[in-house]
């Protein structure tokens, strides 16, 4: 099994708080791989270090056994959570000079078809949709065919249709042998598309493994009661509350 | 790399040019400030502006009576060639050596200096000493000629700085810098890029403005269009340079937006924009040599007025190349991505 990407011991020390408190974990090539956490938990902090956006305080980053230098900068495609584009720009714009910044480059029509941006080509970033902007996120991170991908919080804000058409993208993305990182507060998210999962909290990873193997550890057979004598098997958002307790984050 | 300068450079050139309201302002501006001030005060002035020949920065009004003269603003030169000069453009009304013998020049086409002359001559009545009148000739350097570069050096200023320094900020505080530095955009690169775009802009727009207003005002040009040209590109990369160093770091608009004012109106007031620093004291007058602009207006003035060549003012194009380098050298080393 190759690992495509590690993280070792990652610190992350702002004057007031330990972001991210000795975070290590590996991903293997070609699985989804979903970073969870309540809100402060530190995730969105282990990822931006692990993208070379944020400096740690120490810990390693590597990328398929290196330093994650040029290589990484040139393979990896990052969705972030907010990013603005450029004003007065249009869609097919913003997909060619991201594209112009690397050495691998996407077929422009492929991404433009994945990301079903072909009607939305001429228009302004500025009079996107929701759902139409986080595509264009995406296409944005796909015009260097990336080996890894990172998508942080990817379908916050989308109402339901959007949210299932993002993620039969992420899933057409990972059948063409892609890496991804993807964090996320939905639990029925990461249950469905990601084969392995670490929950942090409070900088630290407190779990990791496969959902199912997670949920089984915790819960064997366990059934859970509801009201009016419904029963159901636990889920990921049980294991998660479980774990991280049930009090308000802010 | 020219690759992703390129891509760049034509994302904040696209981004420049389909903002109408800020094309026409950096167009419309400079344009009706040159008409309306010209229109408002060429030929217009408050008071009489007499030159005395004399070493000394001071002037000791008990040598004449005329330098006693209420209403006349009176200046100390101690070079005859460049008190003449003046007098030979309208500039100065009058030019006078108290001696003895007592020597004055004046133009003859020129009104103020007509009255000037009197008040000289009423004062010089009961003096023992004769008074020499020599004459220049020459034609009247308008308001309007000296005004536009002043103007353009002024619009140049601010869409430098604020192109570059106050977009800067916004990138980094939207996070459109952090997306840019998940790519393999060099910082060298990004800075190489904003520079190049906000130069082809400034000169292209400085050039429409400055030929509009030359053609329709017929404004005075005494040397090269390519000189001033040099002076022109020059003086923007210092200026950038400049905007660059305010935005390498500053994390907030509001604050950048504070700097950029700290350092847009001592320029506009001390930079000789709207007014001469000549006849100020020294120490104001050294003051503003440390502000590109300043630099820019002399060397532009120079061109224009005096048809100064380019060794003529390679001192002031010096300045400009050291402040720039250290400017850049400044901004490249504590410029930084993100917005924490």
């Amino acid at each position: 099994m190759t690992i495509a990407l590690e993280a070792r011991d990652l610190v992350k020390v702002y004057p007031d708080v330990r972001a991210v408190d000795g975070v290590s974990f590996s991903v293997p090539e070609g699985i989804c791989f979903g970073l969870l956490g309540p809100n402060g938990a530190g995730k969105t902090t282990t990822v931006e270090i692990i993208e070379g956006v944020t400096n740690a305080t120490s810990g390693e980053v590597y990328y398929y056994g290196e330093i994650a230098g040029h290589r990484f900068r040139q393979e990896a495609g990052i969705q972030f959570q907010n990013t603005a584009l450029q004003d007065y720009l249009t869609v097919r714009e913003t997909i060619s000079m991201f594209r112009s910044l690397y050495d691998r480059q996407a077929d422009i029509d492929d991404i433009i078809e994945q990301c079903s941006l072909g009607d939305l080509l001429d228009r302004d970033n500025r009079k996107l949709s929701g759902g139409q902007r986080q595509r264009l996120l995406l296409a944005v991170a796909l015009v260097n065919r990336p080996r890894l991908v990172f998508l942080d919080e990817p379908t916050t804000g989308l109402d339901p249709q959007a949210r299932r058409n993002f993620w039969d993208l992420v899933q057409s993305i990972r059948a063409d042998g892609a890496t991804i990182v993807l964090t996320t507060h939905y639990m029925d998210e990461a249950q469905v598309l990601c084969d392995e999962i670490a929950i942090m909290d409070e900088g630290k990873i407190i779990t990791q493994g496969a959902p199912e193997s997670l949920l089984h550890a915790r819960y064997g057979d366990q059934l859970i009661n509801l009201a009016h004598g419904e029963i159901r098997r636990p889920n990921l958002e049980d294991l998660f509350l479980d774990l991280t307790g049930h009090s308000l984050r802010v | 790399m020219l690759k992703r300068i390129y891509a760049i450079f034509m994302g904040r050139n696209r981004e420049f040019l389909r903002d109408r309201s800020s094309l026409a302002w950096n167009l419309l501006l400079p344009v009706a400030l040159v008409f309306g001030l010209s229109y408002a005060f060429d030929g217009q002035r408050d008071e009489y502006t007499v030159g005395v020949l004399q070493a000394e920065d001071t002037i000791d009004t008990s040598l004449h009576p005329f330098l006693e003269t209420r209403f006349v603003r009176f200046v100390a030169y101690d070079d005859i060639d460049e008190a003449m000069l003046k007098i030979e453009r309208h500039q100065l009304d009058l030019l006078v050596d108290i001696g003895p013998p007592t020597r004055y020049w004046i133009n003859p086409s020129a009104s103020t200096g007509y009255f000037v002359e009197f008040a000289l001559l009423q004062a010089s009545s009961n003096s023992a000493n004769n008074v020499v009148k020599e004459q220049v000739t020459g034609a009247p350097v308008r308001f309007a000629d000296w005004i536009l570069p002043g103007i353009l050096g002024m619009n140049m200023m601010f869409s430098c700085l604020f192109g570059v320094g106050y977009v800067i900020v916004r990138y980094r505080k939207n996070g459109f810098l952090k997306r840019l530095r998940a790519t393999p955009l060099t910082s060298f690169e990004f800075i190489t890029a904003q520079i190049a775009s906000r130069m082809v802009l400034i000169m292209l727009i400085t050039t429409v403005v400055y030929t509009g207003t030359h053609l329709l005002l017929d404004t005075r040009m005494e040397g090269s269009y390519m000189t001033l040209f040099i002076v022109g590109l020059v003086g923007a990369i210092s200026l950038v340079s400049l905007g660059l160093v305010v935005s390498a770091r500053v994390t907030s608009e509001e604050l950048a937006g504070g700097l950029l004012n700290l350092i847009n109106w001592p320029m506009m007031m001390l930079s000789g924009v709207w007014f001469s620093l000549e006849g100020t004291g020294e120490i104001l007058q050294n003051i503003s040599k440390i502000f590109p602009l300043t630099h820019v207006l002399d060397s532009a003035r120079a061109v224009i007025l005096d048809g100064a060549t380019l060794a003529d003012i390679a001192p002031s194009l010096a300045a400009l190349v050291l402040l720039s380098s250290v400017f850049l050298a400044i901004g490249a080393a504590i410029f930084r991505w993100e917005q924490y």
